[in-house]
């Protein structure tokens, strides 16, 4: 391979990337709080719905975001509501959430567009426009490497480099500052939380509002950035691969971070491997690097390679 | 309860679900208003288009039969205190069982042979993949609801590998198996029906349905009748207890899993073997998730399952009616029902139950101070 060739692999990667790690950043805060979340890939649906139907309704890039974000949180706090106010399942819950986005988008993208349940091509104007362009001379006459990394790091729209800043910034809320500290806490051992006078449930939902806002920008990019339009089920089952993503980095932002790298990158060359030889194995069948994911997940959560905690008051409501 | 009374045994099985799904419902309509269509018509249309004709009906019970299959399933799982959400996954494995011994067998054996190998098969495999996600839950911890998930993917894969890489023939541009031999056809309804002389129109109704109807009784004797029964539902409902009192909660882990996945592996015999007559790639299509709301509004009995499978299998035929009959309508309109029946039967389980058993004890209160000055 030419470091072309790597340069697009690389960025490609980074663009299958950027969904799987908001939504395994989304992922972090509420099962860190607690609260499982089986409903990311709803989540990220129904705002990428929300998304595409109001940038072809109103033409308008900061209504279609806001829009998103606020049906995001929407469905974050119906999860809080069901799940820390009244104690529902949780699983269960995420499962309500999913099936119902599935149903209802294309309800309402067939009745809404009349195009099969897609909305129409979205004009550039509603589109993320791609940041920092490599300039033309650099990408035909920079020494090797640097081309290489040039194309894969410059160019992309701002909802990359944002998904790529907010692996730090979660890292540093849930590890460094009160709020996090406590929103472990609220994890791991809830009555100590009560004990010490903070309001479990309080932090649980503000939990639920941040997953809600990384979902909804993980739903934005779907359909603003990676896609032309808003299509029937388009999420085609990342919000699951970014649970997984975010298990096989042991509920923590940065392991997460690199998990969606490598599932990412899996993706990304899936296609490009199909049917060449690799080096020890021969040819792979592009399937079984589409299950890799899934099976060196299950091969973590097996406690073959490592052991995955998850934290311990997860899945528990928490009852005063 | 938050009372600690308990509702009568009528308001919590009958009148409970049935709220849950007149919520579930109203959603429903005011989505349709919004769509700019009338909820009655809509209601109306369904409902004839389910039952209205002989073959409305037939096709409303072959739905039925595979949810019968995935909601058993999840019921199964869920009395011994596990959430089965790998029914998707484990009903393709049963799919590609059945096609395997179709393809294989089919062409020598007889019919009487086949069948039974059929069901066996497709049974079986579909424990096979139920088998390793509740091996790593028994032994390794692992949370059985993430690793179902996890093996519905590959499952997927390997159904798409599968099809394309070994079993589809050269030159076919649809990824799908070759035809099965007659020895595997499942008999349709109509075609038994015909050699008893009665006439009746040709659906994808099956033989299949029988079998649905046998797993049902046979899961509430198993369950509810017999000592191993018991046992599944002691470590279910209280895992603690059953340790104590020496049941090995491994063994009925691994008992309620392997069930649970023949269950949602017998979803091959109706649809691959009963309908298509090859292996396709989504004959499974959503089955394992509408196994969770079947179960969950038929409160993970037996006799609810059934009863909430033809209430789904209703919902499929009179909703594909309605796509038919009314153009901007999408019979997607059913699976966002079936995600709502999950919200208000499932999760939000805790928000209606109280909420009735209030005004049910507030209106007893009010017929005994009637009755105490009447």
């Amino acid at each position: 391979m030419d470091d072309v060739a790597v340069g697009t692999l690389l960025a490609s990667t980074l663009r299958v990337s950027t969904p799987l790690i908001l939504c395994a950043l989304a992922g972090c805060f509420s099962e860190r709080s607690g609260v499982i979340d089986l409903g990311l890939e709803g989540k990220m649906l129904l705002t990428a719905f929300t998304a595409g139907t109001a940038a072809a309704a109103f033409g308008s890039l900061l209504l279609a975001m806001a829009l998103a974000l606020a049906v995001g949180v929407a469905l974050s706090m119906l999860h809080g509501y069901a799940c820390v106010s009244h104690r529902g399942d949780q699983v269960v819950m995420g499962m309500a959430i999913t099936m119902t986005a599935a149903g209802l988008t294309v309800v309402l993208g067939i009745a809404w567009f009349h195009q099969g349940g897609q909305t129409p091509a979205l004009p550039d104007a509603v589109r993320l426009a791609p940041w920092f362009s490599a300039p033309a001379h650099w990408l035909s006459d920079a020494p090797v490497g640097l081309k290489a990394l040039a194309l894969a790091v410059l160019g992309h729209n701002g909802l990359v480099y944002v998904a790529l800043l907010l692996v730090p910034v979660v890292w540093w809320v849930l590890a460094r500052t009160r709020f996090g500290l406590r929103l472990r806490a609220a994890g791991e051992n809830p009555a100590m939380v009560d004990a010490a006078g903070v309001s479990v449930q309080a932090l649980r939902y503000a939990a639920l509002a941040l997953n809600g806002v990384l979902c909804a920008l993980a739903g934005c990019y779907l359909v603003l950035a990676q896609n032309p339009s808003f299509i029937p089920h388009m999420t085609a089952g990342r919000g699951y691969m970014a649970l997984a993503a975010m298990i096989f980095g042991k509920w923590q932002p940065v392991g997460a971070f690199f998990a969606c790298l490598l599932f990412g990158f899996l993706d990304a060359s899936a296609i490009r491997l199909q049917g060449a030889p690799l080096p020890l194995v021969g040819a792979v069948p592009v399937q079984a690097i589409q299950a890799l994911p899934y099976v060196m997940t299950v091969v973590l959560l097996a406690g073959f390679i490592g052991r995955a905690r998850a934290p311990k008051a997860l899945g528990v409501p928490y009852a005063k | 309860m938050s009372s600690g009374r308990e509702l009568p045994r009528w308001l919590d099985l009958v009148v409970l679900p049935l709220f849950n799904l007149a919520l579930a419902l109203l959603v429903c309509g005011v989505v349709v208003l919004v769509i700019g269509l009338d909820p009655l018509q809509v209601l109306a249309l369904l409902v004839k288009g389910a039952f209205g004709s002989r073959i409305g009906f037939s096709y409303t019970l072959y739905y039925a039969t595979t949810f019968v299959f995935t909601g058993l399933a999840v019921a199964v799982a869920f009395h011994g205190g596990l959430f089965n959400i790998g029914g998707e996954g484990q009903a393709m494995l049963g799919g590609i069982g059945t096609a395997l011994v179709a393809l294989g067998l089919a062409d020598t054996w007889p019919a009487w042979l086949v069948l039974p190998t059929m069901v066996l098969a497709a049974a079986l495999f579909g424990m096979a993949w139920a088998a390793v996600p509740a091996a790593l839950q028994a032994w390794r911890g692992s949370h059985v609801v993430i690793t179902t998930i996890m093996f519905n993917f590959i499952a997927s894969a390997f159904l798409s590998w599968l099809l394309i890489n070994v079993l589809k023939e050269p030159g076919n541009m649809t990824v799908e198996s070759r035809s099965f031999g007659p020895a595997a056809h499942v008999p349709g309804v109509h075609e038994v029906l015909a050699a008893l002389g009665i006439e009746w129109p040709r659906s994808p109704l099956n033989l299949s349905v029988l079998l649905a109807a046998a797993s049902a009784i046979v899961v509430y004797l198993l369950v509810w009748r017999t000592r191993p029964g018991y046992m599944l539902r002691a470590v279910g409902f209280a895992p603690e207890a059953a340790r104590y009192a020496g049941i090995r909660p491994r063994a009925q882990v691994m008992f309620s899993m392997l069930l649970s996945g023949a269950l949602a592996g017998l979803v091959g015999i109706n649809e691959v073997a009963g309908v298509h007559g090859r292996l396709l790639l989504d004959y499974v299509v959503g089955a394992g998730f509408a196994g969770i709301a079947v179960s969950l509004i038929g409160r993970n009995h037996p006799v609810g399952i059934v009863l909430a499978s033809l209430l789904f299998g209703a919902l499929y035929q009179g909703g594909a009616e309605l796509a038919f009959e009314i153009s901007g309508f999408s019979r997607d309109m059913v699976f966002t029902l079936q995600g709502l029946i999950v919200l208000f039967s499932g999760a939000m389980a805790q928000v209606a139950a109280p909420t009735l058993a209030r005004s049910w004890f507030a209106l007893e209160r009010r017929f005994a101070a009637r009755a105490a000055h009447g």
